[in-house]
């Protein structure tokens, strides 16, 4: 060979794949070389991944994520989009990316005590809801970056600084396997673990990774790869010891093979496109555009009104209703629902304050109308009943006396639901009452609203505009 | 119509989809679970992103990823949830994402229960997580304005670039008041200056909280708080009533602000020059405005649902304690009008014997409906 060719040929072979980066400006100083000791795995598997994304031809689609490790910096030399994150989060953030960007293609790059430790949680879940997301697990048996402590993946009788004699299961338990627990989830798409012992299993780790970003490219799901690799620095281990201790211990112990590859079988994952439009937003939430809007300039007295009962009663539906046919109206008006110390069951009330003028406390504590549907919540609020007010209660309850000056009645309406065919409507009789009561909203904004209320029960609109109807006419001729 | 009947935390996610909001992540907490079931129900109706993460830590971590891409995303919790997130806030502030929370306090510390507070003022408004960095926090007390600055909250996420916080309590979100619907819908321009997309043109961007150098990390923390002097200068938004001719000015936000607002009405009243000073933005503060006021010699009583963390900064903002004073309630319980009265008309010396002693029964409703 000539001199030139033999040149060429060296570049060809040292130069970086193209989604690598040929020099490391991120990195500051020393541009020219990576921040990773001699003999670690890291940048063998940065030169694989990249070789991948070079010959599948999705650089420009790749985001790369560092987690905290080692590799916190993989974003010095990955020629794409990146993200740093925080210990253990990768999995996440890589979920927001791929939701928010369907055509991106996430990489989460992590190793022991990121993904299998602190990143557990998100580990598993986001395998389990199948993100599409390629995740890449360095396991070299060692926290790097921190100082070679224990990693959930040191084996046992392996020695760190924080295993000083040697990791005992009976103290610090067993080594994680990682893709045997990801195995046992559903929705992975390809799951292998692979070896950088010697170049032979460094080609076949290649092939790996391969497939797992082609499950990525075809927008498949979820692949996972986990690699054996060197940890010279932290086990303090020359070439050779270190190439002996993947292949003689760490082997044995996470046995290298593919767990699952349904890359040829698995469809693609569509999602839709997010829709902005005003039009589709008035549309699901049922807003008709060019009709009344904002609020109107009457003169009205405050009202403030306050149902209660037992939890149940409808209590708070009525008081909803009441609020509804406010809105209709254009009146300032607020509903708010509050309830004993019994949670179930128990007592339930909810105040309504009608306005014509911006609300203060939405809280009624003194009371024009209450609207009562048993005795204890009668007994309670009628104490906040004001001077000149009314107290409008369901007859079953009983006798009920007060020697201050408030207009009380007693409304049998049970009855007049019973007589309409369905008693559970009492609630409706009472604000049909109320209709004739106070004349601060017209009866039929009250039907209005209990339309509205309804329309997912259209049966009972018609029985519950009935004995509206039959609750103001029984006020008429009763009081 | 375009004014309905709305519950505060339907209105959120109103607000949030006519923002533009792309991605939801969320986790279940009472009493912030009902936004996230509105998002499951109405995200997917116009092909946004919903998921439902597996935890807080996941959530925001989630929020950090998709608000990289440069779209509009948000989350919600409540106190214990917000806790945990507190990481992925000062990530957010670090790399300068902009996102949206939304914080529906409940009673603490701890466990706590599930009522209503504003114990979470604090842990938001001063920060929480580690580092030199600030939320932009706004504090809805109406159905309206859950919607109307949860709509804010992305324009000034997106705008300084910075996370921002929905701080609104149980109340506020169980509570249905009319709701006028935005104008119209908003479809966010991406900014591929420093978004990662995953595609050519933002291929050159990183999104990091890493500074390695000291200076470099000592030059950006100066450029952070630039920015929220900035903020400071820029932001503020505060809402007053009846305070021109007052004497006594109640500095309250949230739900809390409306019974102070009632207390407003009664004491003016009984003759009494009182007046409110609503904070809608509790960071930035409205300092030079609760500054002028102290310097006219007004006397403050702080009314929060909280251990006096409000009336801390009142004082601060005042540069003074004396003539400051605190009406409050914790646990869950719900400020209640008397005990603003009796405050009011101590400190204008009126006669009037109004009894505190008895405690209100009545609990906000967390999340039932009969």
């Amino acid at each position: 060979m000539s001199e030139q060719t033999n040149k060429d040929y060296e570049e060809k072979i040292r130069r970086n794949p193209q989604s690598l980066l040929e020099e490391y400006p991120r990195k500051g100083t020393n541009i020219q070389s990576t921040h990773y000791c001699a003999g670690c795995g890291h940048g063998i598997i940065h030169k694989l991944i990249a070789e991948c994304m070079d010959e599948l031809g999705i650089q420009e689609r790749c985001v790369m994520i560092s987690p905290v490790g080692c590799s916190v910096y993989a974003y010095f030399y990955f020629d794409c989009g990146n993200f740093q994150t925080a210990h253990g989060r990768a999995p996440a953030v890589a979920t927001g990316i791929s939701r928010a960007e369907d055509n991106a293609i996430v990489m989460s790059y992590q190793g022991d005590g990121d993904l299998a430790s602190i990143g557990l949680n998100e580990t598993l879940q986001a395998a389990n809801r199948g993100e599409k997301i390629a995740v890449f697990f360095v396991n070299n048996t060692v926290y790097g970056m921190t100082g070679g402590q224990m990693a959930p993946t040191t084996l046992i009788g392996e020695k760190t600084v924080t295993c000083q004699t040697g990791r005992d299961p009976d103290y610090a338990g067993h080594p994680t396997h990682m893709c045997e627990l990801i195995n046992t989830l559903k929705a992975p798409v390809f799951i292998e673990r692979v070896s950088l012992a010697n170049p032979l299993k460094i080609r076949l780790a290649k092939y790996a990774i391969k497939q797992a970003l082609t499950v990525q490219k075809e927008g498949k799901g979820y692949s996972f790869v986990e690699i054996l690799s060197p940890c010279p620095t932290n086990l303090k281990q020359d070439v050779k010891r270190a190439q002996e201790f993947i292949e003689n211990q760490m082997e044995k112990e996470f046995p290298v093979k593919n767990f699952r590859n349904n890359l040829y079988t698995k469809e693609p994952v569509i999602r839709p496109e997010s829709d902005f439009t005003t039009e589709s937003l008035d549309k699901i939430f049922n807003v008709s555009r060019g009709k009344s809007t904002g609020y109107v300039d009457d003169d009205i007295k405050p009202l403030n009104i306050k149902v209660s009962g037992f939890g149940g009663q409808g209590v708070l539906s009525a008081g909803l209703t009441i609020a509804q046919a406010a809105c209709a109206e254009g009146k300032h008006v607020s509903w708010y629902p509050s309830y004993g110390p019994e949670q179930r069951g128990g007592k339930s009330n909810c105040s309504v304050v009608i306005s014509n003028e911006t609300i203060g406390t939405p809280v009624v504590d003194d009371i024009d109308i209450l609207i009562a549907l048993n005795k204890p919540s009668l007994e309670q609020f009628s104490q906040d009943v004001k001077v000149g007010g009314t107290i409008l209660y369901d007859a079953k309850i009983g006798e009920f006396e007060t020697d201050r000056d408030v207009n009380v009645i007693a409304m049998p309406c049970v009855d007049i639901a019973e007589e309409h065919g369905n008693a559970r409507t009492a609630n409706t009789a009472l604000i049909g009452a109320l209709t004739e009561l106070s004349d601060v909203l017209k009866r039929e904004s009250y039907e209005n609203a209990i339309r509205e209320m309804f329309a997912s029960k259209p049966k009972v609109i018609d029985v519950n505009i009935d004995v509206l109807e039959a609750g103001a006419e029984w006020i008429k001729n009763n009081s | 119509m375009s004014n309905q009947m709305v519950k505060g935390n339907t209105a959120v996610i109103i607000g949030a989809m006519y923002a533009g909001c792309d991605c939801f992540f969320g986790y279940p907490i009472t009493p912030a679970s009902e936004i996230l079931h509105e998002a499951s129900k109405y995200f997917p109706m116009v092909g946004r992103n919903f998921v439902q993460a597996e935890s807080e830590e996941a959530s925001i971590n989630m929020v950090y990823g998709a608000s990289g891409t440069g779209h509009r995303v948000m989350t919600s919790s409540s106190g214990p949830g917000i806790s945990l997130m507190q990481e992925g806030f000062t990530f957010l502030a670090g790399a300068e994402l902009p996102a949206v929370i939304v914080d529906i306090m409940r009673a603490g510390p701890g466990l706590g229960n599930i009522g209503p507070e504003q114990g979470d003022y604090n842990q938001i408004v001063k920060g929480g997580g580690h580092g030199n960095y600030k939320n932009i926090v706004l504090a809805p007390n109406s159905v309206q304005e859950m919607c109307d600055l949860t709509m804010k909250a992305f324009e000034l996420a997106d705008k300084w670039r910075n996370p921002v916080v929905v701080l609104a309590d149980g109340t506020l979100g169980q509570m249905a008041e009319p709701l006028v619907f935005p104008t119209e819908a908003i479809k966010p321009k991406i900014d591929e200056t420093w978004a990662v997309r995953g595609n050519k043109e933002t291929m050159e961007n990183l999104i990091t909280s890493i500074f390695n150098d000291f200076n470099d990390l000592e030059d950006f923390n100066f450029k952070l708080q630039e920015k929220y002097a900035k903020i400071d200068a820029e932001e503020v938004i505060v809402d007053e009533y009846q305070v021109e001719d007052a004497e006594i000015v109640l500095v309250s936000f949230g739900i809390s602000s409306r019974i102070a607002r009632s207390a407003v009405d009664k004491g003016r009243e009984k003759g009494i020059k009182v007046g409110l000073l609503r904070p809608v933005t509790l960071s930035p503060f409205p300092v030079e405005r609760v500054k002028e006021l102290a310097d006219k010699g007004v006397e403050f009583i702080s009314v929060e649902m909280s251990n006096g963390q409000l009336l801390a900064d009142v004082q601060f903002a005042a540069l003074r304690r004396e003539g400051t004073h605190l009406v409050n309630r914790m646990g869950g319980n719900l400020i209640e009008l008397k005990h603003v009265l009796a405050k009011i008309y101590e400190i204008a010396g009126i006669d009037e014997e109004i009894d505190t002693s008895k405690r209100s029964e009545e609990k906000a409703s967390p999340n039932i409906i009969d």
